[in-house]
């Protein structure tokens, strides 16, 4: 018990630092900036006035970390007062900054766009678990038949398919040709579909190798011959035993992937125009290069991820006595 | 080896020619526009039809493998060599070493889901060809780094190794003659499989604009500008998405048939 509490709480002390690094990584990626972005900002017609306003309402006449190094005056120690203390203060407050374009709090820009970004990846998660869990196990109990091959083929279409091609592909076939849905946008409920499909293909094509393969092992594993052998019906087989031990590698994947979906977004958001924090970081941040909002961005996506994956690790231990007791 | 890798070497090879000859390959200039033949479909003058400027697009397909080989080899040649080395290093000394790169620094750089990482760093140092390949090999070298590690931990347990030890081998030369030559097997595999993501990658960022800029005629920014021309000339897009789809089923398909080769264990399902 002693040692359980103590591994949880080395797991979670790894967590942190590592999301303190990314905090940190992602807060000094603002001083590689080729030249001063108060005026990439603001253009080369702006005045020294507007300039030194910018600069001093965003900080960025503050030195950027407790030292610098460089220069004439070689190492100098800036003190508490510096940009990366202002950023993890304003952070532990639940505070993203300014954005540089707007004006308005990082956070709320990111919080309005965030639910429609997460609503678009459980709905790709759904997607891929839906078309992978019926093929992948039909392909893996009727192992080199046709379905078996035909799912394949599918699964490397999926896999080495770009998000780009697929994407417009349906949006030609659905939309354009057969008018089911609107090309772009999310007006209507229904307009989730073709976006979810795009950014769940690939997810579907892992998952259904996944879950085939994990199939066919877990069907030549000694418990299965035990329950054939008292008469259980294939059926039961397949369904009580061999998927509930099956599935479990499958659970991993799917919570390693929901990060991935939520980065993989930003690319379909893009096809799609959904309206959500892939788009802000492609358009607003990036595009206006509203390096704030960059910032955010990227720091809620990859928070986001590293706390699934962290999850998803703790729930395979529990489900998986082996792994916990190694 | 399975006929798929024979089928995914054909086709890594035919695209790999295409890239060296392209200026032989390709049937027309690749920056030639003729506005007065926009959007053609394919025919025997233009093979591949013509896009929106009225440029070749068979021309254009070509000179894109040349990029994303460039790019792809590239990636994958210098994330390969610095993965293997901080890899070695970790498994090789163990202990603290080991702790701080493979605990915590692999944990950072994997922190970063897909393309984030990469995105982030193109936000921030602008777009371009050196730079997106810099990008890429900050994702990219973690994966070798990891692969290295494991087998430097299993191989160095092998008796040729405490027998190299005890004739008094040096730690480099137990590493170079003896351990890594031991462990490069799944690192080639990882070697194909990185290709095959890079290539998609920078097909992925030049389709979002943070790659390589246009004209450059990469495969992803093809897709981008063919992308609202779709319902009526599918073409543009098609040619270059097969291409992309192509070249990373084939160095997939390499990587898969060399670890079923490789691994005697899967060989027998």
């Amino acid at each position: 018990m002693k040692y359980r509490f103590l591994n949880i709480a080395r797991q979670l002390a790894l967590m942190l630092l590592v999301i303190w690094t990314v905090v940190s990584l992602v807060t000094l990626l603002i001083e590689v900036v080729p030249g001063d972005p108060a005026t990439v900002i603001l253009g080369e017609t702006a005045t020294q006035e507007q300039i030194e306003n910018f600069r001093a309402k965003h900080g960025l006449d503050r030195p950027a970390f407790f030292f610098s190094y460089g220069g004439e005056k070689g190492f100098v120690w800036n003190g508490s007062d510096n940009r990366y203390a202002d950023y993890w203060l304003g952070l532990l407050q639940g505070d993203l900054g300014t954005s540089f374009r707007t004006d308005r709090p990082v956070r709320d820009m990111i919080f309005e766009r965030y639910p429609s970004t997460i609503k678009l990846a459980i709905a790709a998660m759904l997607v891929a678990i839906g078309i992978a869990l019926p093929l992948g196990v039909l392909a893996g109990s009727r192992k080199n038949s046709i379905i078996d091959n035909l799912a394949s083929f599918f699964a490397l279409l999926g896999i080495s398919l770009p998000t780009f091609v697929i994407g417009p592909f349906l949006v030609y076939l659905f939309a354009v040709q057969l008018g089911w849905f609107s090309p772009t946008g999310s007006l209507y409920p229904e307009d989730i579909v073709l976006p979810a499909v795009t950014l769940g293909a690939a997810l579907s094509a892992i998952l259904t190798r996944m879950i085939r393969s994990s199939v066919i092992e877990e069907l030549g594993e000694d418990y299965v011959r035990t329950a054939r052998a008292k008469g259980v019906s294939e059926r039961k087989v397949l369904f009580k035993h061999v998927l509930k031990n099956g599935l479990i590698p499958v659970v991993t994947i799917l919570g390693l992937q929901l990060g991935v979906l939520l980065a993989g977004a930003i690319i379909t958001e893009k096809i799609f125009n959904w309206q959500g924090l892939g788009l802000l970081l492609l358009e607003d941040g990036i595009g206006k290069r509203d390096y704030r909002l960059v910032q955010g961005c990227v720091l809620v996506i990859s928070v986001t991820y590293i706390i699934a994956n962290s999850l998803t690790d703790f729930v395979y231990r529990k489900l998986d006595p082996r792994i916990r007791l190694s | 080896m399975s006929r798929l890798a024979y089928i995914g070497i054909a086709i890594a090879v035919l695209f790999i020619l295409a890239a060296i000859f392209a200026p032989f390959v390709a049937t027309h200039d690749v920056a030639a526009q003729d506005l007065a033949m926009r959007y053609f479909p394919p025919s025997a003058e233009h093979w591949f039809g013509t896009d929106g400027l009225g440029r070749d697009v068979f021309s254009r397909v070509v000179f894109g493998a040349r990029i994303s080989l460039e790019v792809g080899i590239t990636v994958v040649v210098i994330s390969a060599i610095f993965g293997t080395f901080i890899g070695s290093i970790a498994g090789f000394y163990g202990g603290f070493v080991d702790k701080f790169l493979s605990g915590y620094v692999f944990n950072v750089f994997l922190a970063f889901p897909g393309l984030l990482l990469a995105i982030a760093l193109v936000a921030f140092l602008g777009a371009g060809q050196g730079k997106l390949i810099a990008a890429l090999c900050v994702i990219g070298w973690v994966g070798y780094a990891r692969v290295m590690r494991g087998q430097v931990l299993k191989v160095r347990e092998y008796d040729y190794v405490m027998a190299a030890r005890a004739l008094g081998a040096s730690n480099l030369r137990i590493l170079f003659t003896h351990i890594l030559p031991n462990a490069i097997q799944p690192l080639i595999v990882q070697a194909s499989l990185g290709m095959a993501g890079a290539v998609l990658s920078e097909a992925s960022l030049s389709f979002l604009g943070l790659g390589i800029p246009p004209p450059a005629p990469s495969w992803g920014t093809m897709i981008e500008e063919a992308r609202q021309f779709f319902a009526t000339s599918p073409h543009i897009l098609l040619f270059p998405g097969i291409a992309i789809a192509l070249t990373v089923l084939a160095f997939n398909f390499i990587g898969d048939g060399l670890r079923e080769y490789l691994d005697p264990k899967q060989r027998r399902r």
